[in-house]
């Protein structure tokens, strides 16, 4: 056993009310310059919809994620070692620019400069990456927005595998949710393991998956190995870059940008102790519908002392074993299990997870009569189709999401009695085989949802990492150049530009020597 | 010989090898963020799928063609009982085909660099000076066989690689060897050697890497760095 923690997430999809606030924000602080305007770290998506990149859940199109090969070991969907080295010069599978969208903005400025005409000037799109004047804009980062678009092009959404969707074409029998992603910093990356150079890694201490920015050689394997498409070519830099779970306030303590701004108060991040020996049997079971339970095992127990001594000798800090016995996404994923990996079916072991969606009961609106399972709403006259969800969330197998789902009206059962009737609907409990102790918890984490419950998260210990009085009397801030004059100045290789504001990390390593 | 001539084939390789290697040793050291292949695929997939793969193949093959043949002491093969005229008819065939494939494929990056507006508008000046560079060596390379035709004793193959072969073991003599040669071939290799010299400030030093990537046929799928 090798015990290794990482701040995972849950996002609980019942209370996205797809606001768009979590990207925006994103965007203003990581990905709001030349070469990453077309990138969002963190999107939202309306389903069912195609998506961000077009199709990117489809690996017949993409081929992303792992593949079980015949003798159950694993490799890449892409290719082996020497496929995807042979692809080197050009891949096969890499999305182009159109399948994102082409960035534009407007030029706003002949509103104010055009000449005295008779008619009103307009603000005509102009493409970020020419310069040149666009006609017309085919796509663009939320073209579905709320179901926008005709049927024909959201319904080619392949959690539609296995259900009629044809029933849901109709404006009268549609339905609608939000789905926010990011990266997934999953425990078994298919992008690491597509990176001929070896600059992708995955933190130890937290499990956060970066590029190492000096190290990429734009490859591109990454993009295409990646099978949520959430690793993105920064076409002026050349580099592959991708969401960072905002880790320097993840390090101080601070919840991520998407976190700390959602309005629904959605988002929860918790340390998850793991065991680091089993990921790759875990990714490999057989068939797809066991990943969900196979990565639930990879998963292990805060409570449980043998864990705990293990851990500390593994050199997880106190701090860290405190905040995974408080982990809300603990809670989710293993107490309540009402939260799921989003498609385990691609081998990946993702790390960002989602509670599945209530909606309408739509047998009652048709019929007048609500189909009832013992004393709680049927969940197989939901609005959303149950197959549709458990395709995007146990890679198909339904009973899992119907007991999150049976459990959350549960809950609500038992609430709504003890507010209205002044005691609480045990007997909902009972059949969803809740305590009245973790109904209350349900309550509190899911709907109340404050702050302190939603992020738990330790501060990294970076005195443990470097000598910090090393670095008394160093040269403070600088502009990324380590303790020159303070001035990037062009070199003869072309000017680097830097993004880190304060960067000891140059003296770090020298010191480290 | 006139000075220039010593110079530029008995001194400008030195020159030329040097910038070569200090240059992409300190601009590893330096920039390794600069350090890139560049590629353009995201931005227009079009001709680069045939273009890319042509391309590279074709001038993989030439470098170690080059390689091989120039320096490859006269007596191995000669052991291997391959005269001379043979060895340079199979130098002629072989590098004529892979630089007829490396000439396609330039063509359909050159075309595709210069007309599709999103990759012209992104194009660094030195993207499509280095590969224009390397597109009239190409045709110089081919243009010399048509020379070599006229020779296919070999006699101007062994004054080429004698020549080389001096520069690589430090003899001073070495421009003395192809003082007489056509001018096409002179021409040739100043265009060559000239492109190591642009090396370290083009994205050509991805070369390295791509040399270097061949570690991941041994490499753990995953990678986990510790606190730093």
């Amino acid at each position: 056993m090798k015990i290794r923690a990482q701040i995972a997430m849950v996002l609980n999809l019942d209370k996205c009310i797809g606001c768009h606030t979590c990207s925006i924000t994103c965007k203003n602080v990581w990905t709001s310059r030349e070469g990453m305007e077309y990138v969002w770290f963190n999107n939202v998506e309306s389903k069912p919809g195609v998506g961000y990149p077009k199709q990117w859940e489809n690996q017949k199109v993409w081929n992303g994620g792992w593949k079980r090969k015949d003798d159950g070991s694993i490799e890449p969907r892409q290719g082996s070692r020497g496929k995807i080295l042979s692809n080197i010069f050009a891949n096969p599978n890499l999305p182009e620019i159109d399948d994102y969208y082409e960035p534009f903005t407007y030029d706003y400025q002949h509103l104010q400069n055009a000449p005295l005409s008779e008619t009103p000037p307009t603000a005509r799109p102009v493409s970020a990456i020419t310069g040149e004047k666009m006609e017309k804009i085919h796509w663009g980062p939320n073209w579905e927005d709320d179901l926008g678009g005709e049927f024909s092009s959201r319904g080619r959404d392949k959690n539609f595998d296995n259900v009629q969707k044809e029933m849901h074409a109709t404006f009268e029998n549609t339905f609608l949710m939000y789905l926010p992603r990011l990266c997934e910093h999953c425990l078994n990356p298919t992008c690491v393991a597509s990176c001929p150079s070896g600059s992708i890694y995955k933190r130890e201490e937290d499990g956060i998956v970066l590029v190492d920015q000096d190290k990429c050689r734009g490859w591109r394997m990454c993009i295409s190995g990646c099978p949520y498409k959430k690793i993105y070519y920064n076409w002026k830099s050349g580099k592959a870059e991708k969401c960072i779970f905002c880790y320097p306030r993840i390090e101080a303590g601070q919840p991520t940008v998407c976190s700390e701004t959602c309005v629904g108060r959605i988002r929860y991040l918790g340390v998850i102790l793991y065991d680091a020996d089993r990921i790759e049997e875990a990714a490999s079971v057989e068939n797809v519908e066991d990943l969900y339970e196979a990565q639930l095992k990879v998963f292990l127990d805060p409570n449980d002392p043998a864990v705990l001594e293990q851990a500390r000798r593994d050199g997880i800090p106190e701090a860290w074993l405190d905040a995974a016995k408080k982990s809300p996404v603990w809670k989710m994923a293993m107490d309540w299990k009402v939260a799921f990996p989003l498609h385990p079916e691609y081998r990946t072991l993702p790390m960002v997870w989602y509670i599945p969606p209530l909606s309408p009961i739509q047998a009652a609106a048709e019929s007048g009569r609500m189909g009832m399972n013992g004393i709680i709403p049927d969940t197989q006259s939901l609005r959303i189709p149950v197959k549709y969800l458990a395709n995007l969330l146990t890679a198909g197998k339904e009973a899992p999401v119907i007991s999150a789902l049976d459990r959350m009206l549960a809950m609500r059962a038992y609430m709504r009695g003890r507010s209205v009737e002044g005691e609480g609907n045990t007997a909902a409990l009972e059949q969803v085989g809740l305590s009245v102790a973790q109904a209350d918890e349900m309550y509190r984490y899911m709907a109340i949802a404050n702050y302190e419950d939603r992020f738990v998260i330790p501060t990294n210990h970076r005195e443990e990492a470097i000598d910090t009085f090393e670095e008394k009397a160093a040269c403070g801030f600088t502009f990324g150049n380590g303790c020159s004059d303070g001035v990037s100045k062009p070199s003869l290789f072309g000017k680097r530009k830097n993004v880190v504001p304060v960067d000891l990390t140059h003296l770090r390593r020298k010191i480290a020597g | 010989m006139d000075y220039f001539q010593q110079f530029l084939f008995g001194i400008y390789p030195y020159v030329a090898a040097t910038i070569f290697l200090l240059g992409s040793l300190i601009r590893f050291d330096r920039e390794q963020y600069t350090w890139k292949s560049d590629s353009s695929q995201l931005l227009k997939r079009g001709q680069l799928r045939w273009g890319s793969n042509l391309f590279h193949i074709g001038i993989l093959f030439l470098f170690f063609g080059h390689a091989v043949g120039l320096l490859t002491p006269h007596h191995i093969y000669e052991g291997l009982g391959l005269s001379i005229s043979a060895k340079q008819l199979l130098a002629m065939v072989s590098g004529g085909l892979a630089g007829l494939l490396c000439l396609a494929g330039i063509a359909l990056l050159l075309h595709r660099r210069l007309s599709e507006p999103r990759i012209r508008k992104t194009s660094k000046p030195m993207d499509i000076f280095i590969l224009l560079w390397i597109f009239i060596t190409l045709l110089l390379g081919l243009t010399t066989i048509l020379f070599s035709m006229r020779h296919l004793e070999g006699s101007e193959m062994l004054a080429l690689s004698a020549w080389a072969q001096h520069i690589v073991t430090f003899r001073g003599d070495a421009a003395a060897y192809v003082v007489n040669v056509p001018i096409i071939y002179k021409v040739h290799l100043f265009f060559g050697m000239t492109l190591f010299l642009l090396f370290p400030f083009s994205r050509l030093v991805h070369i390295w890497s791509g040399f270097a990537s061949l570690g991941y046929l041994t490499r753990a799928y995953q990678v986990v760095r510790q606190k730093a």
